[in-house]
């Protein structure tokens, strides 16, 4: 398995070395090492009960962890918060999109610069104009409440809400959740996209060829473990991903 | 009865009615962000009126002590936490406001006669004293088992309203308070004698209630505090800690909650325990709007405060009985068109 | 269960103290103990209904003014004699708990409390105002007790009534908390889903424990009618109703002895705090309230359950308990022929608001084939089984079991027909101990009621019933943490718990949600070897599962669901050369 090599402009937003975290009694991930460069997409893929949903949530510090996380440089310490770590440019789209669903669309998204209003920063207006042209959709719905969109757009305001944040890192949790194949297409070309504005995206998925089709780098999460690595390219056409998924291996 | 009358009894129904609507305002606003069934919320009512009675007394209201108290506490504990994460730029902070802003504003009432100083300046006072017990009540009280059950946090409700009733016995004595009128002006309205007073409290209560809906709907820490409501994960992921909803909305209440003391105090004598009463007034309405609409809740309470109105000329022994057992209906039938989610 | 031989010692020394206290004390502590003790049977009352039955009320005072209003009256009115108006009283009370419990008890959640002050506000005002009881002045010159020729006068004597009344109360407690009907009880702690897919009649649980207290209240304010001979309001106010349960809460509120510790405690404090705090503080007044609240929240703060589970430690409490041989099983229900169809799913639709979480599903399972329901998240997998097992039901189509129809049954109904489920969540009850959990299985299996288990009647089949739990948890494989907590049992066994209680209930048909996550491979090997056993038993099996090579392995027949409506079925070979499924799994954008 090869590595790309380390450019200098290329620095690492997220170093995380091994990682393990319980969700009360049962350690659901155990020993984790990955990276994630600036303006780069990395997935992890998996299948269901993987784990991909506590990592994301393990790196938002919506969990307590063991292990190394460096973000940013910097050591994460025991301290660590939802609200520190969000004020740092971390965001989470969580799986479950999380929206605020009796308001607006706009008012989610500037709920969305919350944090950032608070640190004195006052372009959110901006912010929303620029989310608006990656999401021109969101745009003629701005004053519909949220609960009324459909999947596909709840699932745009989910990231655009996430982008008000003007995150450094963006880690996504399985966009194309509940999405008909070709809004999974569109949510996809729009996560491309986001590279050019040089986030970090770390994006955790089910449906792995969609996600190594965006992806620069891979990992496969397989109960608890990384079993594979390397970039995406290669990794979609590895035969063991898809014997992972599908339990061809019969073991039991 | 007569129609006279049936005005008299409705304008005081009504009266009644939009302190008991702002309560349950407050009520609905804090269940809805912090998941606490607030019911010490009528003490915030009582501190209100009685504290403003000590100043225009010209005597040292006793809320200075508990703000100093409660001031020193929070300073203790959250200066521990701070040594412990080696924040050590943050203890200046942390003291200066919870105990130096205190002790500035006892000093201030101890060398100033509070009994001279115009109305105006002894509600904002008063105002000053009361409020700021409402975010360190949270702090105490609360947001040490923010994550536990609606039931827990019911629980704790009782005791600090138990607390609250036995420290304002401490501070205020057993005797009721009166404070003289803002205005002696009343008007003729055909039949009808329309108090000042009265009208007083109807705008006033109307310009709250309108100050709230801009809150809510036009400043971005307004919608941050609905969206606390709506989702609390989200708000999380967005940066709105549960602690800075807690304290904001807490703050919110005991504002809601001293001016509708200050408000009736003229009207009504207040004792230090008159607050339970009304506060479970304005919690019937708030019952009635599911403890989720605002406005359905603030319709409830002034048909609570009708009724009581009413039911005071008719059957004036039974009237606590009436609005009491009409809780009972009332919480059956939102607890059948509520959705319970189980699991706690 | 016998008890340890530590335990009856040290109640015997308990009573020995009780029996000299009136002999020995002054008057004033006798008077103090009187208080506790009634105290104490209302809070004992609050035991029983907050803290294992998960019921909150603040209004029990009210109940303790009936009791004592009712006696009053009767006898200063009517002169009825005063031991004829303690059945009275627990007729009144018992009449007017049924009547609010019917319709507050259907209050869910936190509304049940608000109930329960309201009432509690109610009927104390009821008390203050209607003339016939004295209005705020009350009621005097009640005629004391008589005890054949002796008239209980003095506090020395009524003491040992007091204390008499309370143990024999104690004691039926603990005897029916420790039944087949006190399992029940405690399961409601648990959520009512899972007590009624165990076929818990929860309501009726609910009435029965809510009713018990508001006697036990009754009793007590009965006993203090007869003692202070006089009766007003005050009592009775929803600021005592608060107390009361600050008392259970602070002694242990999940804890029997609890109750009494509790009342004494808070009794003796607050006597304390009344002749101190005014002194200190300058001022007349009752100010231990303020004590009192800030009590409250530092224990809840810091010690949610009480006083007596730290004292419960220094008493190491071993559960010892006999598996009698020679016990005669339970009957087993006969399962239906091996190929017989069990379960027959006909068009399931279920409808969220605007999302279609389950969209015209037909399938079938036999006696003696596993079944697995498998498909990415969101699929509408648990939704499924839940509307099958009544947990919710669905919204049209049809669901018939063993040819008799069952959409639309409530979940214990369906249970009692033979149709067991466990849960993705587990659901058991952490502190009590795993055969204890299992057993909740067998409550249909079982039939002697709350009087039965108060007098101890019930020994006999409540042998059997645990027998049968010890059998199920061998089967399962967990014969050494039998008598464990359920609660300190790693994830993966506690599953298996869940599995025995299922099995418990004599099925013939197993529901297993997400039955292997959270296993480690042996773990899941002798799941997996289990699951065989049943099946080649002839039960049918019906499982939601992830672990693709758990399923592949074990399935006779797989279905897959994709965005609420059926993918593919067949045997597991066909469904992994299927290329819909494996574009379900893994996805696509070309």
């Amino acid at each position: 398995m090869s590595t790309l090599p380390e450019q200098p402009e290329r620095t690492v937003v997220l170093e995380v070395r091994g990682l393990s975290v319980n969700y009360g009694k049962v350690e659901a991930l155990h020993g984790l090492a990955l990276r994630v460069h600036r303006g780069e997409i990395v997935t992890v893929i998996g299948p269901n009960g993987a784990g991909k949903t506590t990592l994301l949530s393990a790196l938002i510090g919506l969990l307590p962890v063991r292990g190394e996380i460096v973000y940013l440089g910097e050591r994460q310490g025991a301290g660590r918060s939802v609200e520190q770590l969000v004020r740092q440019g971390m965001t989470l789209v969580p799986e479950k999109r999380e929206l605020f669903a009796e308001m607006s669309v706009e008012d989610n998204l500037l709920l969305g610069a919350f944090d950032r209003y608070r640190a004195g920063h006052r372009d959110h207006l901006e912010t929303m104009d620029q989310v608006f042209d990656t999401f021109p959709r969101l745009m003629e719905r701005r004053n519909q409440m949220a609960a009324t969109l459909s999947g596909g757009e709840r699932q745009m305001l989910a990231m655009g809400r996430a982008l008000m944040a003007k995150p450094r890192l963006l880690l996504l949790d399985e966009p194309s959740l509940g999405l008909a194949p070709l809004v999974i297409k569109e949510i996809f070309r729009t996560v491309a996209q986001l590279k050019r504005l040089g986030v970090a995206i770390l994006l955790v998925e089910q449906n792995a060829r969609a996600a190594l089709q965006v992806a620069d780098y891979g990992y496969v999460l397989e109960t608890g473990e990384l079993s594979l690595e390397g970039p995406s390219s290669e990794l979609s056409m590895d035969r063991r991903v898809i014997e992972s998924y599908l339990g061809l291996g019969g073991r039991l | 009865m007569d129609l006279q009358i049936a005005l008299l009894l409705g304008q005081d129904g009504v009266t009644n009615g939009a302190i008991y609507a702002l309560l349950a305002l407050a009520l609905v606003l804090v269940f809805a962000v912090t998941r606490v069934i607030f019911i010490p919320q009528g003490e915030f009512v009582a501190f209100g009126a009685l504290t403003l009675a000590s100043l225009q007394a010209g005597r040292l209201p006793g809320t200075v002590w508990l703000l100093l108290t409660m001031g020193t506490l929070i300073a203790l504990i959250e200066g521990a936490a701070a040594l412990r994460e080696r924040h050590f730029r943050r203890i200046p902070l942390i003291v200066l406001l919870n105990c130096g802003a205190p002790l500035l504003l006892a000093g201030a009432l101890v060398a100033v006669s509070s009994a001279s100083l115009p109305l105006l300046v002894q509600v904002f006072l008063a105002l000053l004293l009361v409020v700021p017990l409402g975010p360190m009540i949270y702090r105490l009280a609360y947001q040490p088992v923010a994550e536990a059950s609606v039931l827990v946090l019911l629980i704790v409700s009782v005791a600090v309203h138990v607390t609250l009733i036995g420290i304002g016995l401490l501070f205020f004595g057993a005797e009721g308070s009166r404070t003289p009128s803002f205005t002696e002006v009343s008007f003729e309205v055909g039949d009808v004698l329309l108090q000042g007073q009265t009208l007083l409290v109807l705008v006033a209560s109307v310009l709250l209630i309108i100050a709230l809906y801009f809150f809510f709907e036009r400043t971005l820490y307004g919608k941050a505090l609905r969206a606390t409501a709506m989702n609390r994960t989200g708000a999380r992921l967005m940066g709105i800690s549960g602690s800075l909803a807690g304290m904001l909305s807490f703050t919110l209440a005991a504002s809601i909650g001293a001016v509708s003391g200050i408000l009736i105090s003229p009207i009504t004598t207040i004792y230090y325990d008159s607050g339970f009463l009304i506060g479970l007034k304005g919690f019937v309405g708030a019952i009635i709007g599911g403890l989720a609409s605002y406005p359905v809740a603030a319709a409830g309470a002034i048909l609570v405060g009708l009724l009581e109105s009413y039911s005071s000329f008719w059957a004036s022994a039974f009237k606590e009985v009436i609005v009491f057992t009409l809780i009972i209906p009332v919480l059956l039938w939102r607890s059948l068109t509520t959705r319970h989610v189980e699991g706690e | 269960m016998r008890r340890s031989v530590q335990s009856t010692l040290l109640l015997l020394l308990f009573i020995v103290v009780l029996l000299l206290a009136p002999v020995l004390l002054p008057e004033f502590y006798v008077t103090l103990l009187n208080y506790i003790g009634l105290y104490a049977i209302v809070a004992l009352g609050l035991v029983m209904l907050t803290g294992v039955g998960g019921l909150t009320s603040f209004g029990q005072a009210a109940f303790v003014g009936l009791g004592a209003y009712t006696s009053a009256y009767l006898t200063t009115v009517h002169g009825v004699s005063p031991w004829l108006t303690l059945p009275a009283g627990l007729l009144v009370t018992g009449v007017v708990a049924l009547s609010l419990g019917l319709v507050t008890l259907r209050l869910s959640g936190h509304f049940l409390p608000l109930g329960t002050i309201a009432w509690g506000m109610s009927l104390y005002y009821l008390f203050g105002n209607l003339d016939a009881l004295g209005g705020h002045t009350g009621m005097s010159g009640i005629p004391p007790l008589q005890f054949v020729e002796l008239e209980l006068k003095s506090g020395r004597e009524f003491f040992y009534l007091i204390w008499a009344v309370l143990l024999v109360l104690v004691l039926g407690t603990r005897n029916l908390l420790d039944s087949r009907e006190g399992r029940a009880i405690r399961a409601l702690k648990g959520g009512s889903v899972m007590a009624e897919a165990m076929g818990v009649n929860t309501p009726r649980s609910k009435i029965v424990v809510f009713t018990l207290a508001a006697l036990y209240a009754s009793t007590s304010g009965w006993l203090y009618a007869h003692l202070q001979r006089f009766v007003n309001p005050t009592p009775f106010s929803l600021t005592q109703g608060i107390e009361y349960l600050f008392m259970a809460v602070v002694g242990g509120v999940s804890h029997v002895w609890g109750a009494i510790l509790g009342a004494g405690l808070i009794t003796v404090l607050k006597q304390w705090l009344q002749d101190w705090l005014p002194r200190l503080l300058g001022q007349s007044g009752n100010f231990e309230v303020i004590v009192f609240g800030l009590l409250m929240i530092v224990v809840l703060h810091r010690a949610r359950d009480g006083v007596w589970p730290m004292i419960q430690r220094f008493f190491p409490q071993r559960l010892v308990c006999a598996r009698v041989d020679g016990v005669r099983p339970l009957t087993r229900r006969p399962l239906p022929e091996a190929g017989s169809l069990l379960l027959e799913v006909k068009d399931a639709s279920k409808r969220f608001g605007g999302l279609l979480a389950n969209d015209r599903v037909s399938f079938g399972v036999r006696a003696g084939e596993v079944m697995a329901l498998i498909g990415p998240n969101g699929a509408g997998k648990s939704t499924m089984f839940n509307g099958i097992s009544g947990v919710d039901p669905l919204t049209s189509g049809a669901v018939s079991f063993r040819g008799e129809p069952i959409e639309g049954l409530p979940a214990r109904e369906i249970a009692r027909r033979g149709m067991s489920r466990t849960f993705q969540h587990v659901r058991l009850l952490p502190s009590m101990s795993v055969i204890e959990n299992v057993a909740i299985g067998a409550h249909l299996r079982g039939r002697r009621g709350f009087v039965a288990a108060a007098c101890r009647a019930d020994r006999a089949e409540e042998a059997r019933l645990l027998h049968e739990a010890a059998v199920q948890i061998e089967r399962c494989g967990l014969p050494e943490q039998m008598y464990e907590a359920a609660g300190s049992l790693p994830l993966g066994k506690q599953r298996i718990v869940e599995i025995a209680r299922a099995l418990a209930a004599d099925p013939c048909l197993l529901l297993l949600d997400e039955p292997a996550a959270g296993l480690r491979y042996l773990e899941k090997q002798a799941l997996a070897d289990l699951l065989r056993r049943l099946r080649a038993e002839g039960m049918g099996i019906l499982l939601v599962e992830h672990d693709m090579d758990f399923v592949m392995g074990l399935a006779d027949r797989v279905l897959v669901m994709e965005f609420g409506q059926k993918l593919a079925a067949g045997r597991p070979e066909e469904i992994q050369r299927n290329p819909a499924v494996i574009e379900a799994y893994l996805g696509g954008v070309e």
